[in-house]
């Protein structure tokens, strides 16, 4: 499993990847993974109404990686939204992904469970 | 083709015991007897509809609700953009008329929610996002959270100012009989209520709400024969912006609101400085501010302000939400961006009643998902 970012020829990062690039519209031939870097908190919320099947309460955040070291790059942040491992978070804090098998249990909401992943990453202040 | 609005309806909006049949019914009927346009007059007839499919089993409106109202052998189409669906039947149907494909349009939107569970409701509207998003169990109001603190920390706006979106409308909707919610609230009562995604509370957001709405469409020649009384399509835009809401540049931007906003004074002619009166998307206090940006009245980061000033109240300089918005009035998905053409509508004809501003331009924001799909659109009173 990987936290995997989709780059075009041209150096524009997304996540999640897009078969297109969502700039420039070549395809996203390079993808890497960003599992094993640490992210900022841009902004988070405790959700206290979930759906069935999900934790109560859902502490999420969208975290902003840095990409400046990966070769041909013409972005510098990439976010991405999660789930974060404790309630205890802040707008700034640093957190490294850490792997769960399933983020909400698959056979209590509306789709059908086989249609998507439901494994992923949290996002654990360090 | 000038594309003029001569009829309206809306339905009560509230916890209902009727279905959507019935409901649509219920507004496609009373639109037609408002307009004063017979069954077999209608050439097309769209349905704004989210999800009746996934809420009650049923499918194919469109063709339940010709049924039901007698609308043979219109061109029927059932219209989902989710929360936009309504917004979506305003640009079908003026695009009807305006093409000249359609000389009688006829637009119901509806949705029917309240026998779910909250969680259920909530999931059923979580599905629209990406997958990689859904599986985190994000919701549209954690989404609100979200936005809600970047926009406050990087602002440095008080929480104070959201609570006064909600007073606000809860206050113009005290006035609406056909609202779910008529009564007013206090900033205590807001800033105390339970919290649902941190630091919006529950009074921050609108409730799950079963009703129909409806709007008759005709070209501004076929309008003067019928009736004195009618508005004009004079601006309409619609406008997609990123599936993955952490994919946009700026989290306070929705970009969808901004571009369809300027496509709809640019058909128009006009600016945000001539604007009347409004009806904003208000699914979440937070989305007032979002909107009054992104159409051009605030500035970024000074939305807030205007709701501290009570610029944005019935007696301020730009009156938002005077039908109560989604706040009070409720949000039954399809119809709501339906349910805001009919306040600008009567806005514009006079009818409002106690809610009356004085107006002869107004503005409707529908957004769908969390800005995924936007659609603007701006009438006119006729001369
Ligand atoms: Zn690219």
């Amino acid at each position: 499993m990987t936290l995997e970012a989709g780059m075009c020829s041209n150096g524009h990062v997304s996540y999640p990847t897009h078969p297109l690039c969502p700039e420039c519209g070549e395809p996203q031939e390079e993808t890497f993974d960003l599992a094993d870097r640490t992210g900022e908190v841009v902004t988070w919320t405790h959700s206290t109404a979930t759906p069935p099947g999900v934790r109560e309460p859902n502490t999420l955040a969208i975290v902003e990686f840095d990409v400046t070291d990966i070769d041909d790059a013409s972005d510098e942040f990439v976010r991405a939204l999660g789930q974060v491992t404790t309630d205890e978070v802040e707008t700034g804090d640093t957190v490294e992904p850490v792997y769960v098998e399933e983020l909400r249990n698959p056979d209590a909401g509306i789709k059908v469970p086989e249609s998507q992943d439901w494994d992923g990453y949290r996002w654990d202040p360090v | 083709m000038g594309v003029a609005v001569i009829g309206a309806s809306m339905t009560k909006f509230g916890q209902r015991d009727a279905w959507i049949r019935e409901l649509l019914s219920q507004a496609g009927e009373e639109c037609l007897t408002d307009a004063g346009v017979a069954p077999d007059d209608v050439e097309h007839l769209y349905v704004s509809n989210m999800a009746s499919g996934e809420f009650e089993g049923q499918t194919g409106i469109m063709n339940l609700l010709a049924h039901d109202l007698g609308v043979l052998p219109a061109y029927s189409e059932r219209v989902d953009q989710t929360s936009s669906s309504g917004g979506a039947g305003i640009y079908e149907a003026w695009q009807s008329v305006a093409s000249g494909a359609s000389e009688m349009t006829l637009l119901v939107g509806g949705e029917k929610m309240t026998h779910k569970t909250t969680g259920q409701a909530t999931d059923i509207i979580a599905s629209i996002t990406h997958p990689d998003e859904y599986k985190h169990g994000v919701t549209l109001p954690s989404f609100a959270g979200m936005t809600a603190r970047h926009y406050l920390e990087r602002f440095d706006a008080p929480r104070e100012s959201l609570a006064r979106v909600a007073v606000k409308n809860h206050r113009n909707g005290v006035d609406n009989p056909k609202a779910q919610f008529q009564k007013e609230i206090t900033m205590e009562k807001a800033l105390e209520s339970p919290i649902i995604a941190d630091p919006l509370r529950l009074y921050d957001f609108c409730p799950i709400t079963d009703g129909s709405a409806g709007l008759m469409f005709t070209t501004e020649e076929r309008a003067k024969e019928i009736t004195d009384e009618y508005a004009l399509v004079s601006g309409i835009g619609g406008a997609t912006d990123t599936h993955v809401v952490h994919e946009r540049d700026d989290p306070t931007v929705m970009g969808g609101v901004v571009e369809s906003s300027e496509q709809a004074y640019e058909m128009a002619g006009l600016g945000p400085d001539d604007l009347d009166v409004a009806e904003l998307h208000d699914m979440f206090t937070i989305l007032e501010f979002l909107q009054l940006e992104g159409i051009g009245v605030a500035d970024q980061g000074t939305a807030w302000e205007m709701a501290m000033d009570g610029a944005t109240a019935k007696d301020g300089e730009l009156p938002i939400n005077t039908s109560g918005g989604l706040k009070s009035k409720g949000h039954p998905l399809g119809a709501s961006g339906v349910a805001q053409g009919v306040e600008i509508y009567e806005q514009l004809v006079g009818e409002a009643g106690p809610r009356q501003v004085e107006a002869d331009t107004a503005l409707a924001c529908n957004v769908g998902g969390f800005g995924n799909c936007v659609i603007t659109t701006i009438m006119e009173a006729a001369e």
